[in-house]
């Protein structure tokens, strides 16, 4: 009898499984109190008042009764639609030209529309002041309307959303079938007939996922509006000033319940349409090669000409705010702006944001990846992976400024015995991670996926458990995509700034957070220079990780550059 | 069933995924040092079975039992097996010598053991001279070597190779399957291999076990499935066949539209549907025995396959199909078959199987 039990207990399972086991029941622990319970959190106070006392939709009511903040509802969807409106058009023809013509100086074009990742989403607003401030260079051109409100919001988005866009529809467009061209030209199509039955409906999820991506970014902005949107509210600025300013949390709780409503629903929609993208292509197809054409190639190097010189003159612009003296009536150079002088705002909150994003980047990418290989690569517990990797996706869906307010009502009660990582650099890079998790875990996943199914069954057959051989192979064969990983994580750790705008505390005042505070107190070209400060090191980590990768790479991927050398 | 030499036993062994059953009560015997081949087209559990028997799977019931060990609740780690897999499943990272001393460096082996042990298989698969390449700088059936290699490395009591060769060109492919019988002839190690390709099956095991929807409906030696299959299904499956509808008369005939064939009923009675089956190669332009079928055709197509030509005979009052004649080159080439001539075809007693509807 005894002997059967021992049997059943052991059926089917070595070592291996049940360190498997008991990592997939910690990521779920993680998840759920990281992710789900200050979600949790964050519904039950919105379902509550003051005093913490249930007191159903009341709070709902009160808000759909106010039209203030209904007006800051419709502001934002309007903001939204418009950007995204806009960036998605702009951003087509952009990748268009990338992928499908044969214009000159891609690769320069590509560098360059890629800039805007490198900064904090408000150096586009503080250079738009410069720009088309009250005492900007180009006030005039907007013909008496103030930069302040809808039409910066708009402008500053599009400067930041364009390379998020860029990205998903050049990988969308450069998917693509030669041989449906050539087939077409056989049937004497004209070009312009087999640009919108060949590539609009094969680009047709590429260009449905970007706008959604685009809207919820835009939807969920805090850093934008809050610098130049003026008297013009959105749902984000709305939420910060019921919290920091009104200590209102409830209400704070509300409004964020109806900014994550449309982030969901957008999730959802973007979701479904990845998985369509992919059946379209196979392996069969033939990559599309562009072909010569002048006047389509000229019409493209002028477009993609002026929307670069658009990006190096924001960014440009930004830059020379923070250096010049007083703008704008001595343009003399001057490092005095760097030298910020504020408490708490200075020089201090550059370093913990560099401490931040190391961090993150270091525990980030070790969580993120040995979450995925167990979900990608484990052979038991079906149940439990599909739940991590629910709730590995579920970040993405969840806007920054909600997680961050989640995070408040959930740490910093009294009975929480994590209590002690409120106000914490714990706290920061924890939410930073969570926030930042699903686009780190698809890329992982990706990897993952390409690797032979069969490598884990060779190993068990020669008995060598599975952590050594994820060790030895897996890990040499992904280096790529986790320094892919590591990379993006340290970049937006550096510039975000609506996950963090509720968790730093008087210690860890952070790089971004403090560009918006400089700006609020009216010294915006201290807030230049400390958005600037961003760039250089986002910058310098991308040149540093370029150099890394090519000289590690060279050594533990000499199985690569064989392929090519033999091939 | 149980002999002193069998090496591994599968006793009623089923796994279902879901509502689908992927294997039912599968039961096999496999003695020491035997070839065998689970064949079969795709989808019929082939695999499964194979994967069940690794571990690599969890049966739902039966057990598997290894040298009179019950080896059914192991993991893959604590049973004895080497495997090989259609994509390889090569570490692209490792050279070849590492790829193959993968599992001897686990189990603590000396490194000048080491050495001279993957040395040995280097020179078994002959691959010497590749030993510090990766796995891209090689051929497809180089890699897949190398794979055989990796598995025999640790001595392994048992070799599984699921589909070791669909992945390979032709040429290869034929290369190949000499290759890694001789190897196992050479080390007596007990294989299991799943295919789906019956060529691959008939030249390389010593006993196929054919499989469809889950269970294996035929078992034996390669000439006794060929010759002997007990069913339409394997005999068309193994092999290409002239199948011929036909009903066993009053006089326990077997009649074809208009005529009357001469061959053995076995346990069907009169005014039974049946199909006669042929073997493209069993008929003959000349008659060597008395009591041989005699069936007049009209030549209306023919193939040239290289060492043979297929020639198609239309035959009438027998079937409205045509019927499947190959002729070696060497005897068509005496004959000139040309469209529309017409030839009486022979074929023996024996060579005609019916099989039912």
């Amino acid at each position: 009898m005894s002997l059967f039990k021992f049997a059943d207990i052991r059926r089917g399972k070595d070592s291996s499984d049940r360190v498997g086991l008991f990592m997939l029941i910690s990521y779920i622990i993680l998840f759920l109190l990281f992710l789900v319970l200050p979600l949790g959190a964050l519904i039950s106070k919105s379902l509550q008042n003051k005093d913490g006392e249930f007191i159903g939709l009341t709070n709902y009511n009160l808000y759909l009764q106010e039209p203030a903040l209904f007006q800051s509802l419709y502001n934002s969807l309007f903001v939204a639609i418009c950007s995204t409106v806009i960036v998605v058009v702009l951003a087509f023809l952009f990748s268009y030209a990338l992928t499908r013509t044969c214009m000159p100086f891609k690769g320069f074009f590509k560098l360059v529309a890629l800039i805007p990742l490198l900064s904090p989403s408000i150096l586009a607003a503080i250079a738009l002041v410069y720009w088309f401030g009250n005492q900007g260079v180009l006030k005039e051109v907007l013909l008496g309307k103030s930069i302040y409100g809808p039409i910066g919001i708009i402008m500053a988005s599009v400067y930041w959303t364009f390379p998020h866009a860029l990205i998903i529809l050049t990988t969308s467009l450069s998917l693509s079938d030669s041989r449906l061209y050539e087939a077409a030209d056989v049937l004497k199509t004209s070009k312009l007939r087999a640009f919108f039955t060949i590539t609009i409906p094969g680009a047709r999820y590429g260009i449905i996922s970007t706008a959604f991506v685009i809207f919820t970014q835009v939807f969920t902005d805090f850093g934008v509006p809050k610098v130049i949107g003026g008297n013009y509210n959105v749902l984000a600025t709305d939420i910060y000033k019921e919290v920091v300013g009104m200590q209102n949390f409830q209400m704070g709780a509300v409004i964020s319940m109806v900014l994550l409503v449309p982030a969901m629903i957008a999730f959802f929609i973007d979701r479904y349409s990845r998985k369509k993208q992919i059946s379209l292509l196979t392996a069969r197809s033939v990559v599309f090669k562009p072909k010569k054409h002048f006047k389509v190639d000229m019409i493209m190097l002028g477009f993609c000409s002026a929307l670069a010189l658009i990006i190096i003159l924001m960014i440009g612009m930004a830059q020379f705010g923070a250096i010049v003296k007083y703008w704008p009536y001595n343009l003399n150079f001057t490092l005095k702006n760097y030298d910020f002088q504020v408490a708490g705002l200075g020089w201090d909150s550059f370093y913990n944001s560099v401490e931040l994003s190391f961090y993150t980047a270091i525990f980030g990418t070790i969580i993120i990846f040995v979450g995925s290989y167990l979900i990608e690569k484990l052979r038991i517990n079906e149940g439990y992976r599909n739940t991590v990797q629910f709730f590995a996706l579920m970040p993405m869906a969840v806007p920054g400024l909600v997680l961050g307010l989640a995070y408040i009502f959930f740490f910093n009660a009294k009975d929480n015995p994590l209590n002690f990582i409120y106000a914490t650099m714990i706290i920061l890079v924890v939410n930073t991670i969570v926030h930042f998790y699903t686009v780190s875990h698809l890329t992982a996943i990706t990897a993952l996926k390409q690797m032979d199914k069969e490598f884990e069954s060779v190993s068990l057959s020669l008995k060598i458990p599975i952590y050594k051989m994820f060790w030895r192979v897996t890990l040499p064969v992904c280096l790529p995509p986790i320094f892919d990983v590591s990379i993006y994580l340290f970049v937006n750790a550096m510039t975000t700034v609506s996950g963090v705008i509720f968790l730093y505390s008087y210690d860890t005042t952070l790089a971004s957070v403090s560009a918006i505070h400089l700006d609020e107190q009216g010294e915006v070209a201290k807030a230049a220079a400390m958005a600037m400060l961003i760039v250089y090191v986002s910058v310098a980590v991308r040149l540093t990780h370029t150099i890394i990768t090519k000289k590690v790479l060279r050594k533990t991927q000499a199985w690569r550059y064989n392929i090519l050398d033999t091939k | 069933m149980q002999n002193n030499n069998t090496y591994l036993e599968v006793k009623d062994l089923s796994k279902s995924f879901g509502n689908f059953e992927a294997i039912k009560n599968i039961d096999i015997n496999i003695q020491e040092g035997e070839f065998v081949c689970f064949l079969g087209p795709s989808g019929c559990g082939k695999t499964t079975l194979l994967r069940c028997i690794a571990g690599l799977e969890t049966q739902s019931t039966g057990s598997v039992i290894q040298k009179n060990i019950n080896i059914s609740n192991e993991p893959p780690s604590n049973r004895d097996f080497g495997i090989v897999f259609q994509s390889y499943a090569l570490f692209p990272n490792l050279s070849v010598f590492s790829n193959i001393s993968y599992g001897l460096i686990n189990n603590k082996w000396k490194k000048a053991d080491i050495k001279k042990r993957v040395d040995e298989l280097l020179s078994l698969v002959n691959l010497t001279e590749h030993a510090l390449k990766y796995p891209s700088q090689l051929s497809g059936g180089e890699q897949q070597r190398v794979a055989l290699a990796r598995a025999l490395a640790t001595s392994p009591g048992l070799l599984l190779l699921d589909e070791p060769l669909s992945a390979l060109d032709a040429k290869v492919r034929v290369f190949l399957r000499k290759q890694i019988r001789d190897l196992q002839r050479k080390l007596g190690v007990t294989t299991i291999m799943v295919t789906h390709d019956q060529e691959e099956a008939q030249t390389m095991a010593d006993r196929i076990f054919v499989m469809k929807d889950g269970e294996i409906i035929q078992s034996g030696t390669p000439s006794e499935i060929y010759t002997k299959a007990n069913s339409p299904f394997i005999a068309s499956f193994i092999g290409s066949m002239n199948f011929i509808p036909a009903i066993i008369n009053s006089s326990n005939k077997v009649k074809c539209n208009q005529i009357e064939i001469n061959c053995d009923i076995g346990n069907f009675k009169a005014n039974d549907s049946v199909q006669l089956a042929i073997r493209p190669e069993d008929i003959q332009f000349k008659q060597s025995n008395q009591d041989d079928n005699m069936i007049p055709g009209t030549i209306k197509e023919v193939e040239f396959l290289g060492s043979f030509q297929r020639v198609y005979f239309e035959v009438r009052n027998f079937t409205d199909e045509l019927i499947i004649v190959d002729v070696p080159s060497s005897t068509a080439r005496k004959i000139e078959l040309d469209i529309n001539k017409e030839l009486n075809l022979y074929f023996s007693k024996e060579d005609a199987r019916i099989y039912s509807t």
